[in-house]
């Protein structure tokens, strides 16, 4: 059963493994219509990728072997979240009841192991993008734990495939106000945990105002490659549970629902980007407000799914 | 459909008030207001419409009423206020902004354990109704009572009163519209000598920080 079930996974876990540089790209070509120019080829980042994947890597010598296990450990960590969150169907791969926690410290570590990799460099750049990278973490997670009890309480499940997948449908007609606050809490998240204007400017070129970047310049070769595609893996997959819980497609839709959702998911992106063209990114001071912002969002819709269930 | 958009109304004015309490630009803050002020003030027709076919004139009147001072009247004179004034920002209030926010959203929680228990005389037209009223009413009291400048402070006391007028729809077939009419005009007199005061504060010192009243003391 579990084998049969796992085959037929595959071609959707590949075009999952495959889909993520794209997104990227769909950003930089939205920027780049933003901004009146043509913009890197649509392949770019595949291109980026296969040239980082044959380089050497170069180790400074105070490193020490948790510089080098940083990055393999953080991509692994995304590919086992990878599992377990529907990104093209309605169903994961190894979803169980209560996976959302497992979810949520498989991101926690895969940051945990960045931030050490940039701590046991020595340099006070990256130290200083990995206390900034942890306490917007810390603060982000409030947010998205919240907004998992909201969508736990409305489909009565614990399991993140259940609970952004058909049962959220009525909710949205009892609870809409709760969805739509929901769904603006999860995209800062988005745009907190995948670095993106306005918290972190992922193009930016001085150090001082990196979180993300700052945080890997020391990694090079086939462990940048690692770092690039896995924050490209990170906004796909927190990218698709926006999706699934803002478009909660119906049940026996399943001939149309994958390419409709790479479609939704290209959507995000150039919503990302159109974000990323209309804003600044924040002084640094003012983005625990927007991730305050966002935990009070979710807090309220909290309350309001919860009024509507005991009525 | 129409009780989707009363509740999306309301839930968009509890937000408007951590919008409020998060700025600190005051020009700002003054608009926010009048948002929150134009999104209540259609509540009292989408309450009527749920009841009857068509809302009686009464609503409409209590509509045009809010809309008229609330919307246009009261926002302009604050906004002249500000004109005449070099403060635009509060910069440091009592409570800080993240604070602030914090604060009131332990409010709006707080708001709706408590509306669960209170005794109603009347049926609530939808059941987000008094939990919003005592949010805004206690959010505009935070506001109130945290910040330093006499602009926010009229402000904080403008929120109390919308968190009065949601409240006031409860009873909108019972209460005459003269008593209605008389709350908004009372608002509109508190206002303009408001006004007035924060003018004389500002002639006298110089600013608008009602900070520095505490020190006139009689020696």
């Amino acid at each position: 059963m579990t084998a049969v079930r796992a085959v037929l996974f595959v071609p959707e876990m590949l075009v999952v493994l495959a889909l993520p540089p794209l997104l990227m790209s769909v950003i930089a070509k939205t920027k780049a219509w933003f901004g009146g120019r043509v913009g890197p080829p649509w392949l770019q980042p595949y291109f980026d990728l296969h040239k980082l994947i044959q380089k050497n890597a170069v180790y400074s010598k105070t490193t020490t072997w948790i510089f080098r296990a940083g990055p393999i450990i953080s991509l692994a960590a995304l590919l086992t979240a990878a599992t377990l969150i529907p990104v093209l169907s309605n169903d994961s791969l190894l979803g169980f009841s209560g996976d959302i926690i497992l979810l949520a410290y498989l991101l926690a570590l895969g940051r945990m192991f960045t931030v050490l990799a940039a701590m046991d460099t020595g340099s006070s750049f990256e130290g200083m993008g990995a206390s900034r990278e942890v306490t917007f973490g810390a603060m982000s997670e409030p947010a998205l734990f919240l907004a998992f009890v909201v969508m736990a309480v409305a489909t009565k499940s614990l399991q993140l495939s259940e609970m952004i997948g058909p049962k959220l449908l009525p909710e949205w007609q009892i609870a809409g106000p709760a969805m739509i606050l929901v769904v603006g809490a999860l995209l800062v998240v988005l745009l907190t945990e995948a670095c993106r204007v306005p918290v972190d400017d992922p193009a930016t070129h001085l150090e001082l105002t990196m979180i993300h970047e700052v945080m890997v310049l020391d990694h090079s070769g086939p462990e940048f490659a690692f770092i690039t595609y896995g924050a490209a893996l990170k906004f796909t997959l927190l990218g698709s549970i926006l999706v699934h819980a803002a478009i909660p497609h119906p049940e026996g839709f399943n001939v149309l629902s994958p390419p409709l959702r790479v479609l939704e998911l290209g959507g995000l992106a150039v919503l990302v980007g159109a974000i990323e063209s209309a804003m600044a990114r924040f002084r640094l001071n003012r983005v625990p407000m927007l991730i305050a912002g966002a935990t009070v969002l979710s807090a309220i819709a909290v309350v309001l799914v919860l009024m509507r269930r005991t009525v | 459909m129409l009780q989707s958009a009363i509740d999306s109304i309301l839930v968009l004015a509890v937000l408007l008030n951590l919008a409020m309490l998060a700025t600190s630009r005051m020009a700002a803050c003054i608009r926010t207001f009048a948002l929150q002020s134009l999104l209540l003030a259609l509540l009292p027709i989408a309450v009527g419409l749920r009841h009857e076919t068509i809302p009686g004139a009464h609503a409409f009147v209590i509509t045009a009423g809010a809309v008229g001072l609330k919307v246009f009247l009261i926002p302009w004179i604050l906004l002249r206020v500000l004109r005449t004034g070099e403060i635009h920002r509060e910069i440091e209030p009592f409570i800080g902004f993240t604070a602030s926010v914090m604060l009131g959203a332990v409010i709006i929680v707080a708001s709706f354990a408590f509306a669960k228990r209170m005794p109603l005389p009347t049926e609530a037209p939808t059941d987000l109704l008094v939990p919003v009223s005592i949010a805004t009413l206690f959010n505009g009291l935070l506001m109130l009572v945290s910040r330093l400048k006499a602009i926010t402070q009229v402000l904080g006391y403008l929120v109390v009163e919308n968190g009065i007028f949601v409240f006031g729809l409860l009873l909108l077939e019972q209460t005459p519209v003269l008593v209605e009419l008389g709350i908004l005009l009372d608002l509109f007199v508190g206002v303009f000598i408001m006004g007035i005061i924060v003018y004389h504060i500002r002639r006298e010192f110089d600013h608008m920080d009602t900070h520095l009243l505490d020190a006139l003391r009689e020696s």
